[in-house]
């Protein structure tokens, strides 16, 4: 039986306003609802297929602090069999790879699916940095993924077009919109809800990890100028503006 | 301790973001007041490089190395790294880069920063602005560690020519055996990739049906534009998951995106918002998109967009 780990990331869901508190050096979570990073569900919604169709465990795996517990239920729900927190607060790519790392080396996956990157911080490393601590093969920008035996075979996606790429088992996946349709992502239905209750979530200590990185202040875009507005009857005026103003024609 | 620009090849040439990265590796490298080395892998004329001023040229030509791999690339990264005692590694924001960059962290225990918009606004300890919430917001980073690394958001930093006349070095390197194998590669042929392009067009619902893409795709082809699309329109199957911009599709930061029949969502400007010049063309003066353009036209895309296009081609054909 195939044993699947998802990573997931808990983020702002894309509506949210963004802010800070503590003088610009903290998110304000204040009103925002986090939700599963669009390209870890994804991916979670590939490994809930691969469980129906040859049987698989499915666990999923976040980094962080008690609030996230709501979003691994969810996961839950959606029909992975055990979830775990990793109890401490996300604040460098590197822990967070390294902490993972360590459930991991313990567990024996197969198949380890983890977003491209997340849409709050767009690292785009933890499952590259997973990948290199364990010497695992690594697949990023993933928009298909097929597995046979021992055998994967993954279309990743690059500039211009897609190349087909394949390797043994066991791997690591930087999954995107693509490994499964929009209209076939997995939502949670009463039953799932219910049974989501009863399935485990374990918090696990984390030891010490030495960051490498911080992150020290927030800023917000500068505002826009005004939009110049052009008649639809006065194209010309357009062409003029692009070419002589913004000199972009 | 020097700086290490990589730069990515296509077709034996530097790709076009190449200049951008040296450029940005050169300030820096006068910023800590230490030389510049570049390195090229399977690059046969470097003359190109050399007006943005590198202290030496690594010149790596391998037959081994005709295909990407991300773990063969960062091994061979991390050995030139190694040899010429490198303290920080500047990249670019493509594709094979960013795929590349985690793992070279790893391998050279660096500290990494993606999407770095700007210089370092201080040395010790090492901090940079970049780009966080898909472009709703940016932020100051440092890195701890002794050994940096960081890959440069698109198009967020100008060419800055400053000859130079470096030493070239060619380098043998002992290219590992990949564990993936190469299956195949599908290239579209002919058509400007939104990573490369300078302009891109970019349409939504607004088109009605992928019947109606042709005023979109002569529009582009008059540009030398590539095309780009909302998430429903991919969703709906209308046009390739590849067009699909945005917070959950590709970024854009490109000079100029005129986005046709697209209302303007968050999620959508979120993704599209560091492009230079933004020109909107829709029909409902209401939409949000207006509030976050430079230029706007009311009007109905199917009358506008060939009309626009046929002066556009009027207006270069005297111009060139
Ligand atoms: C989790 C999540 C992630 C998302 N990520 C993205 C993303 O990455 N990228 C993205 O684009 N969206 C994303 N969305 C979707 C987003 O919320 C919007 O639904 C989407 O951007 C709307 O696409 P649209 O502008 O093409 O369509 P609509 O909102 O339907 O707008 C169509 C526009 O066309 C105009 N129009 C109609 N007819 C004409 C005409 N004849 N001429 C000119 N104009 C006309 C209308 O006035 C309207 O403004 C995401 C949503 C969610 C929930």
């Amino acid at each position: 039986m195939m044993n699947i780990l998802v990573c997931i990331s808990c983020v702002p869901d894309t509506t949210s306003k963004i802010n800070f508190t503590e003088n610009d050096t903290e998110f304000d979570t204040n009103g925002v609802q986090f939700v599963i990073n669009p390209n870890d569900e994804f991916g979670l919604t590939r490994a809930m297929w691969f469980k129906e169709q040859n049987d698989a465990n499915v666990d999923v795996i976040n980094v962080g602090e008690q609030e996230n517990e709501s979003v691994l239920r969810k996961a839950l729900a959606i029909g992975a069999d055990r979830a775990f927190r990793i109890n401490k607060k996300a604040s460098d790519s590197f822990q967070v790879a390294k902490l993972i790392a360590n459930h991991i080396e313990g567990a024996q996956y197969d198949l380890i699916i983890a977003g491209r990157e997340s849409i709050d911080y767009n690292g785009s490393m933890v499952p590259g940095m997973i990948s290199e601590l364990l010497n695992i093969n690594f697949i990023t920008n993933c928009v298909k993924l097929e597995i046979n035996g021992q055998t994967v075979v993954a279309d990743r996606e690059i500039e211009g077009g897609i190349e087909t790429l394949s390797c043994k088992l066991p791997i690591i996946i930087g999954g995107q919109k693509g490994l499964v349709e929009e209209s076939d992502l997995k939502i949670p239905n009463m039953r799932g809800i219910m049974q989501s209750r009863q399935k485990p979530l374990e918090v696990v200590e984390p030891p010490e990890i030495q960051t490498k990185t911080t992150t020290n202040k927030f800023y917000k875009p500068e505002e826009k100028n005004e939009i110049k507005m052009v008649d639809s009857n006065d194209l010309d005026t357009l062409i003029d503006l692009l070419h002589n103003e913004a000199k972009v024609i | 301790m020097s700086i290490l620009a990589y730069i990515e090849s296509k077709n034996k040439k530097p790709k076009k973001n190449s200049f951008e990265v040296v450029s940005y590796a050169k300030e820096l490298s006068k910023k800590l007041s230490t030389e510049l080395i570049v390195l090229t892998i399977n690059i046969d004329n470097h003359s190109n490089l050399e007006k943005y001023g590198p202290n030496k040229i690594i010149s790596v030509n391998d037959i081994a190395l005709n295909n990407f791999d991300a773990k063969t690339y960062a091994d061979v990264v991390s050995q030139v790294a190694t040899k010429f005692s490198i303290s920080h590694i500047v990249l670019g924001g493509g594709v094979d880069s960013k795929y590349m960059a985690p793992m070279l962290s790893v391998k050279l225990d660096a500290g990494y920063l993606s999407n770095v918009v700007e210089l370092p606004s201080n040395v010790e300890p090492f901090t940079v602005k970049r780009t966080s919430f898909s472009n709703k917001s940016f932020c100051d980073a440092s890195i701890l560690s002794d050994n940096k690394i960081i890959s440069l958001a698109s198009n967020s930093f100008s060419t800055i020519e400053n000859p130079s006349n470096p030493e070239i070095i060619d380098f043998q390197v002992k290219a590992s055996n990949s564990n993936i194998k190469q299956n195949s590669i599908d290239l579209v042929q002919g058509k400007v990739t939104i990573a490369d392009a300078d302009v891109v067009v970019s349409a939504g619902r607004g088109l009605k049906g992928p019947e109606n893409w042709s005023i979109i795709e002569d529009l582009a082809e008059t540009l030398g534009a590539a095309t780009a699309c909302s998430k429903p329109v991919s969703d709906l199957g209308w046009r390739p998951h590849s067009e699909h911009v945005g917070q959950t599709g590709k970024p854009v930061s490109t000079n100029l995106y005129i986005a046709i029949g697209i209302s303007g969502a968050i999620q959508h400007l979120a993704g599209v918002s560091s492009s230079k010049v933004k020109v909107v063309i829709n029909s409902d003066p209401e939409a949000p998109f207006f509030k976050a353009a430079d230029y706007g036209v009311v009007g109905d895309a199917f009358e506008v967009v060939p009309e626009l296009n046929e002066k556009i081609k009027a207006f270069k054909a005297e111009n060139n």
